[in-house]
């Protein structure tokens, strides 16, 4: 089942379009990447699903419901934006936060406290914000974002500005949260944490959806029937003993073998090029090469 | 409603708990009571003793003058040039030159002195001479001391006004002047003071970038409404410690003080235009007459009408400045941008002030009822005008009108709010704003 469905969503600023009929389904329980280069409309609908603006025209459905102000409880959204209050302290900073999502005061102390002593910060309680460093903050905020056990977590953005540390154990806690049962969106343009961590993903660029779909799915309809091969002995040409209608791409000495790509007519001649290599030499490594999703970004949206 | 609570308790905690604003709430009654208390004190308690040396070559005026605590006469036995010479080592401060006249009385008096002798002094001397030349002439004239005696007394004017009934009430001129200055000065600073804070606010959570995370939690009116009130309540708080600790501070100086109560009395007495010369006794008996007087007149200034307006005028004037005072720190990204649009928004405000002269000086008249009448200069210009009355339907209408005019500006500073807080980097115009507005 979709969580969120978003139909035909149109907004316009001025003179600018910035989302021009899209639309998205997010099955529910999975990770889904909305991505795109910068200012291809992402922040304005996430925006929208957020309630912060409304669409000029298209719906938003979560969990079958009408959009409305009670689904703000909902949802959990860390900002690309994203600060707090330098001068309040973490403690109070944090249950006004909670409050304002909809937690009782005593909820949002007991929430706090469990995640607090997860990450063994308990002694920043009573600290202000401006004598956190910039990595202590992004785990307050991460916390707050998902306090509330939110349905929806929608995160934009969320490596940036992030050090390795924490973007591990942001990765880390949201595939927790997913297998927990939440549903997370999280829009990027580093597509390397899209393959690691996405299910479902869409493309916008120039405020148009251009792909979406499970990520092994588009990964499989990009593919181009392409192997790559390693083996150890170069006594004859590959040239020589392959069909002709066998297309090699790429061909390299290593320190022990060679390595090829081979672009085949179809999937189903694998076992053709096989046998031709297994009778010329000795295989050490044979696998399909799957397209990356930068790849296919970078495809889409220069194609575009 | 529960979210502008949780914002209005947040804005109300975290200033109340500031530093400034407990030293401001300590410091402003301190001020003030300082500015009721020092002029006293330094009138009435550190001025020394001056003493006057007279050489009176006429020999018309040597008992002409009364000793008081504070001045004193002495006639010294010498000629003038001696008395230059000798006065300090005496222990005089100035000698009194009355020359010899060149007819039967003199034109010219001289007063040497090394240090300044002082207006009030100087005021007093001519004062003395000047009556007692009047009196000599005209007994000269052979005018009959009774009726010179009866000159000296004056008429007192009290100004009635007619209502549309017939009926009389005594006008209180001068304490309406000051009742209408100070109340809405009151006003003009707390507005600009807090819908300042309220700019500085929202441009506090523009930068610090929490604005797109509380803002997916409510909607923005919801916290630059909860924001305004928030403030407002701060203000509230701070006016209403101001007038309780001044009070107190006033109170206590008077205890402290108490053998110059007297004087302290009189002197705020000729504050408030009563001049009163404490060396004749007859005058003194006017001044409890005076003072009877002025308790009369305040008990028929209408309190209720005027704090109730006063507090209608505070309350909506500052909602409908501090919604405008939100979208201007919304459209911008930091404190030096906002002068742009601060001018704009300040010029009805310092209009209203630059007109306190006029209106009070005409109450009735056309700039008066204009400025009331607008909602925007209307919270200070009808706060000078209310302790003169103001008929009731002008209050009405002035009064829906600024109801009206803080919605219709509440609702244009939200869409301005609403756009600006999530826009950054840009320098605004105001052909900007207005496309926000149609958003």
């Amino acid at each position: 089942m979709d969580l969120l469905v978003a139909e035909n969503i149109t907004k316009t600023f001025a003179k600018h379009r910035a989302l021009n009929k899209v639309s998205i389904s997010v099955p529910e329980n999975s990770i889904f990447g909305l991505l795109g280069p910068n200012g291809a409309g992402k922040t304005t609908l996430i925006r929208i699903i957020n309630q912060i603006t409304g669409p000029d025209s298209g719906k938003v459905y979560l969990g079958g419901e009408k959009l409305q102000p009670k689904h703000i409880e909902y949802i959990g959204y860390l900002p690309e934006e994203r600060g707090l209050y330098k001068k309040m302290t973490v403690g109070e900073q944090s249950i006004y936060l909670a409050r304002l999502k909809g937690l009782s005061k005593n909820d949002a102390k007991k929430q706090l406290r469990y995640w607090f002593e997860k990450y063994e910060i308990g002694a920043w309680w009573d600290k202000k914000v401006e004598e956190l460093s910039k990595g202590m903050q992004q785990k307050i905020q991460f916390i707050i974002t998902i306090l509330h056990k939110p349905k929806l977590l929608i995160f934009d953005e969320p490596f940036s500005g992030f050090d390795p540390i924490n973007t591990n154990l942001l990765k880390e806690e949201i595939l927790n949260l997913r297998n927990e049962g939440a549903t997370v969106i999280f829009s990027t343009h580093n597509m390397a944490s899209v393959e690691e961590i996405c299910d479902h993903i869409a493309l916008i660029n120039k405020s148009k959806k251009i792909l979406d779909g499970k990520v092994s799915v588009i990964q499989d309809e990009y593919k181009t029937s392409t192997y790559e091969v390693e083996y150890d002995s170069n006594t004859t040409q590959l040239s020589e003993f392959l069909p002709a209608n066998f297309e090699i791409i790429m061909k390299e000495e290593l320190e022990r073998g060679f390595r090829a790509k081979i672009k085949l007519p179809s999937d189903n001649f694998t076992n053709e090029l096989l046998t031709a290599m297994m009778k010329n030499s000795r295989i050490k490594l044979f696998k399909e090469i799957i397209p990356s999703m930068n790849e296919i970004f970078i495809r889409r949206v220069t194609e575009n | 409603m529960n979210k502008i609570w949780l914002v209005i308790q947040r804005e109300y905690l975290s200033r109340v708990q500031k530093k400034s604003f407990i030293i401001m709430t300590i410091l402003g009654p301190v001020l003030m009571a300082a500015l009721f208390i020092v002029p006293v004190y330094i009138a009435t308690v550190s001025d020394e003793t001056k003493v006057v040396g007279i050489v009176d070559e006429s020999g018309f005026f040597v008992d002409a003058f009364e000793s008081s605590d504070k001045l004193k006469f002495q006639e010294m036995h010498m000629d003038i040039d001696e008395a230059k010479s000798s006065y300090e080592k005496i222990g005089y401060n100035m000698v009194l030159y009355i020359p010899k006249p060149a007819y039967t009385y003199p034109s010219k008096i001289f007063i040497y002195s090394k240090s300044e002798p002082g207006m009030n002094v100087e005021r007093k001397i001519r004062r003395s001479i000047n009556d007692d030349l009047r009196t000599m002439r005209l007994k000269d004239a052979g005018v009959d001391d009774e009726v010179i005696s009866a000159m000296k007394d004056g008429v007192d004017l009290t100004s009635i006004k007619l209502g549309e009934n017939g009926s009389e009430e005594k006008r209180t001129g001068t304490l309406n002047f000051i009742l209408g200055t100070v109340l809405s000065l009151a006003i003009y600073f707390f507005i600009f003071f807090y819908g300042t804070q309220v700019m500085r606010g929202v441009i506090e959570e523009k930068t610090s970038r929490i604005i797109e995370v509380i803002i997916s939690s409510l909607k923005p009116f919801q916290l630059m409404m909860g924001k305004i009130i928030g403030l407002s309540m701060v203000g509230l708080t701070q006016f209403l410690l101001w007038v309780i600790i001044t009070t107190s501070i006033i109170t206590g100086a008077k205890f402290a003080f108490s053998d110059n109560l007297a004087e302290i009395e009189k002197y705020q007495m000729q504050k408030t235009g009563q001049v009163i010369d404490p060396s004749n006794q007859v005058e003194v008996n006017a001044q409890y007459d005076k003072t009877a007087e002025i308790l009369d007149t305040v008990m028929s200034i209408d309190f209720p009408v005027i704090i109730g307006s006063f507090l209608f005028y505070f309350l909506f004037g500052y909602l409908l400045y501090g919604a405008l005072f939100a979208a201007i720190g919304a459209a911008v990204d930091n404190d030096a941008d906002t002068q742009q649009f601060i001018l704009p928004v300040t010029i009805p405000l310092i209009i209203s002030i630059m007109a306190l002269q006029p209106i009070t000086n005409n109450p009735d008249g056309p700039v008066a009822f204009w400025l009331s009448i607008i909602p925007l200069t209307s919270p200070i210009s009808m706060m000078i005008r209310i302790p003169f009355g103001v008929p009731w339907w002008q209050i009405a209408l002035s009064m829906s009108l600024l109801v009206g005019g803080f919605i219709f500006f509440t609702w244009v500073a939200g869409k301005i709010y609403r756009v600006g807080i999530l826009m950054y980097g840009k320098k605004i115009s105001y052909k900007e704003l207005w496309k926000w507005l149609r958003y």
